[in-house]
């Protein structure tokens, strides 16, 4: 990642590249008459000024773009151990598979006896994630797993309004959540009560059962949560929740986990979503496209977003007949391209494979966690599922280096740093999630990172609380980008 | 025994790593889950394919798929296959861009976060607004998050919106809409222009609306007067949303030139593949003032402590992990790699590039309409100028015409009469820059045939 002198060190912006009468297309000659632009357009309606686009060659194009590709950290170059985001490995033959022109090239709306090998995918699909994940029917129709969220409490609402329960209006998260649940449940028009983790790092069933009544909506939970720990009480939990007329959704981010020795619909789980682009490989895009399919039980069937695939005799069709349907959460059918590829997934692990990922997922994370637990603080001493949580708190006390520092530092080390700061109950939180697509001597090779930079931090803090040295950048000034905010260049405008 | 390319872990290595946790198998690390939720069977899934029995497998769905390679697609109603760059594939092809996350460690991801900011300010230049967020998941989720926005800045419970504007959207904005218990008032079209009538919009926006939302061109491919509904809009202290056609902008005035609080639209005619309908991306644009209401990630520059310039995500106090039931919107994950294949389009095609491409679209549409409306049998019913969609009422149900056109690769629709039962027998037809003369005419004798 280091500068070394064969790319510029401040790429420029394509603006400033930009020369009149350079040009990086070429688009074929009008073969139709003309038709008069004054006569077929009202002349209040045109544009008088082309958009200020940048004028620039092909070769500036690509290597631009090429550049600012060498400044980034993806899982192609190295570890990338972002807690709760899945960052494993993304198989090139999804990639190639994917971008078959059988399914790049396909208009949503195309006839469909003319698209019925998308349909039979995207059928099997639904039926593949049904089976692991213990539902019985799945939408693909989120793009990704907030969406998800969204969909899916949606849904829950509808439901219960169905049955004369409209009223309802809590929803119960544990403080251990992800942010998109209490931003999703208020999207919802919801209103959030919080939950707290016992000692265990489970939720509290005391504090729940307090909280729980005839206004609950549902409980948001991820299992295993973002501590990284299944919760042992799952089953208790479900039944206070559905006791209490509420229901139980399942956020899918942390899946990753427990292929194949636990399904969330045998817990209890009404609802569930799936993030496509962690358990199922499918790559993250530099921040998407995702993809965030939504599970139910049959009660919940006839409440999901339409068009759903099914089939009559060997035909597939787009059945837009839902009863009860919440209606549509995007145009279309989903991102039927993320679907490809996470498709392309499950059948090249197959059941046996699926759980061997999860498997070596959780033996990852804990033999990393025993690792780090030598110089950092360990806040839930237990075996841990695919990822845990580790704090700072040693080492800001004893020396002033702070969570921040350490990651920042490992950014040295040519690792991307851990998710920091979450979850929020633990103080200066490192968040290490390192999939099962890591070798050994990886996981060893990050661990002896973390052990050096408790060293530095003893020894020479200032290395740390400077890190990092050898970027591109060092360290950024975040609080300027927003007291000057300048999200969009105007310089070479301003110059006219 | 499991052989996966992608789990590097040995047996070896699995023995030693248990040995040192203390453990004698794998079963241990799992013996938290209560016997109770314990999933003991294997999974009902097909059994793992090797690499070249994969590669067969998808070939053989991805062969039943019409596809735009072979077929002539005159498709519309949202998606449409325009030509993309072969430089946009390569960059987006790029695995240091597409298997990074989130910028969350800016030093580490300079590459992504200033693609962002470049696609940030194209959209802004595009568009005529201020600001510009990193992306959203489509036009359609991009306009109902932009009627909630409306809704928050103005303290009111009721938006207004024409059917003209898609019904995939405004099903999504009622969807958006619902929890919060905002009012969705539809507002009649023109059945002479096909496009919003504009003295029954007047009565149905009052001092309670949040926002009227406008589709321009709409979903029938007519322009709408932008400028007398933005009027309109905000004589009653409403925000005026507008989703426009990025193509359109090469010669449509800009949004930000008549008024609109929030531009937003399908991203996808920018570099991205028709995919089956998605992956996409909405992008999302607005004024200066609406910035700390904007949903989703936003790149700015600043500069590191050596004073160069660099760039980070910011305003993150609006978003779900900053400020979780108190953010603006949910959203986390984007699209921003379809914003990336965007910013390249927008790129290549330039100042000039983007105005010829317009043009030929516009140009082919109007030559398509003029054949197909001289054919015997087949009517074009409105009459409001359009850019490159257009509706056309045929003599038979589209799906016979579709099936005659396949036998030519040809396709045209969506049929209009599910949405509009009073369009019962019409349907879309879309002209991108891609469809040749020689398509057109074949399009014409095709459907000439049938009347």
């Amino acid at each position: 990642m280091s500068g070394k002198g064969y790319v510029y060190k401040n790429e420029p912006l394509i603006f400033e590249l930009s020369a009149p009468g350079r040009r990086a297309y070429s688009l074929p000659a009008l073969d139709v008459p003309a038709s008069d632009l004054a006569e077929v357009l009202p002349e209040d309606q045109l544009r008088r000024e082309p958009a200020a686009l940048p004028e620039v060659s092909e070769v500036d194009v690509v290597r631009h773009f090429t550049r600012l590709s060498q400044r980034n950290h993806g899982v192609d170059l190295g570890f990338y151990p972002l807690g709760s985001c899945t960052m494993k490995y993304n198989p090139k033959v999804n990639e190639v598979v994917a971008n078959l022109d059988g399914f790049t090239g396909v208009h949503p709306l195309t006839p469909e006896e003319l698209v019925q090998g998308a349909l039979q995918l995207m059928y099997e699909m639904q039926g593949y994630l049904a089976e692991i994940g213990g539902v019985d029917e799945v939408s693909l129709q989120p793009a990704a797993g907030a969406h998800g969220e969204f969909t899916g409490v949606s849904i829950i609402r509808a439901y219960l309004e169905d049955r004369g329960e409209g009223h309802r209006h809590k929803i119960i998260i544990p403080d251990s959540a992800h942010g998109t649940n209490p931003a999703t449940a208020v999207v919802a028009g919801c209103r959030t009560v919080e939950v707290k983790s016992d000692e265990r790092g489970g939720v509290d069933l005391e504090s729940l059962k307090a909280v729980v009544d005839e206004d609950v909506v549902c409980l948001m939970l991820t299992n295993p949560n973002t501590l990284g720990l299944f919760d042992e009480n799952i089953h208790e939990i479900a039944e206070i929740v559905h006791e209490a007329g509420g229901l139980l959704y399942y956020d899918g981010a942390n899946l990753n986990a427990t292929m194949g020795y636990a399904r969330p619909g045998d817990a209890g789980f009404d609802v569930v979503h799936f993030n496509l682009h962690k358990t199922f490989a499918t790559p993250h895009g530099g921040g998407g496209p995702g993809s965030g399919p939504v599970g139910v039980k049959k009660e919940l069937a006839d409440f999901l977003p339409v068009p759903v695939v099914r089939k009559t005799g060997d035909r597939y069709f787009l059945d837009y007949s839902v009863p009860k349907t919440i209606g549509r959460v995007k145009s279309f059918h989903g991102n039927f391209g993320v679907v490809v590829k996470a498709y392309a997934y499950i059948r090249s692990m197959g059941p046996d494979g699926l759980k061997r990922v999860s498997e070596d997922a959780v033996l990852n994370a804990n033999f990393l966690m025993r690792k780090l637990a030598r110089d950092y603080h360990l806040t839930y001493d237990r075996i841990c599922k695919h990822e845990f949580v580790v704090s700072g708190v040693r080492q800001k006390e004893r020396y002033g280096v702070k969570t921040l520092d350490i990651a920042k530092r490992l950014l040295d080390y040519d690792f991307h740093a851990p998710t920091v700061y979450f979850p929020l109950i633990v103080p200066e939180a490192l968040m290490v999630e390192p999939t099962e697509t890591e070798s050994r001597e990886t996981l060893e090779a990050f661990a002896e990172a973390m052990a050096a930079i408790a060293r530095e931090a003893a020894e020479d803090p200032d290395k740390v609380t400077g890190a990092p040295h050898t970027t591109f950048v060092k360290r950024l000034d975040e609080a300027r980008a927003v007291r000057q905010p300048d999200v969009a260049f105007k310089g070479d405008l301003e110059e006219k | 025994m499991v052989h996966s390319p992608y789990l590097p872990n040995t047996e070896a290595d699995r023995r030693a790593m248990l040995a040192e946790l203390g453990l004698e198998s794998v079963e241990d690390l799992f013996r938290d889950i209560p016997e109770k939720v314990r999933f003991r069977g294997s999974l009902d899934l097909p059994p793992a394919l090797s690499e070249p029995e994969l590669l067969t497998h998808m070939k053989t769905l991805a062969g039943r798929n019409a596809n735009a390679s072979e077929w002539a697609l005159f498709l519309g109603g949202g998606a449409y296959d325009h030509f993309i760059p072969s430089v946009v594939g390569h960059v987006i092809g790029r695995s240091e861009f597409y298997t990074a996350y989130t910028p969350y460690q800016a030093e580490v991801s300079q590459g992504v976060l200033q693609t962002i900011y470049e696609y940030q300010s194209l959209i802004t230049r595009l568009t005529g607004m201020d600001v510009a967020n990193a992306s959203m998941y489509d036009g359609a989720s991009a306009m109902a998050e932009a009627a909630l926005i409306a809704c928050a800045a103005t303290r009111r419970k009721k938006v207004v919106v024409p059917s003209t504007v898609s019904p995939e959207y405004r099903e999504t904005i009622r969807t958006y809409t619902a929890g919060q218990r905002i009012e969705v008032v539809l507002a009649p079209y023109d059945g002479e222009t096909g496009t919003a009538d504009l003295s029954e919009l007047e009565k149905l926006v009052d001092g309670d609306t949040a926002a009227v939302l406008l589709q321009h061109p709409n979903y029938f491919g007519c322009l709408e007067d932008p400028e007398e509904v933005s009027r309109l809009a905000h004589g009653v202290g409403a925000l005026f949303v507008i989703g426009v056609d990025p193509i359109s902008l090469g010669v449509l005035r800009a949004p930000g030139e008549y008024g609109a609080d929030i531009a937003v639209g399908e991203g996808q005619p920018l570099g991205n593949p028709l995919s089956f309908g998605g992956p996409y991306l909405g992008f999302f644009a607005a004024t200066e003032k609406l910035i700390r209401r904007m949903p989703g990630r936003i790149a700015g520059a600043t500069v590191d402590k050596d004073g160069d310039r660099g760039f980070v995500l910011t305003f993150q106090t609006r978003e779900q992990h900053i400020r979780r039931e108190k953010a603006t919107s949910n959203i986390c994950s984007n699209e921003a790699l379809n914003a990336l294949a965007a910013a390249v389009y927008l790129t290549v095609m330039g100042r000039e590039g983007l105005v010829e491409v317009a043009k030929l679209c516009l140009h082919k549409a109007h030559y398509t309409r003029e054949r197909l409306s001289a054919l015997p049998g087949f009517r074009t019913p409105f009459r409001a100028p359009f850019f490159k969609e257009f509706v056309v009422s045929g003599p038979r149900p589209l799906e016979e015409l579709n099936r005659s056109l396949a036998q030519r690769r040809m396709l045209v629709g969506p049929d209009l009469g599910r949405h509009y039962p009073e369009l019962e027998g019409s349907f879309l037809v879309a002209v991108t820059e891609k469809r040749t003369r020689a398509e057109i005419d074949g399009l014409a004798d095709g459907l000439g045939g049938l009347a």
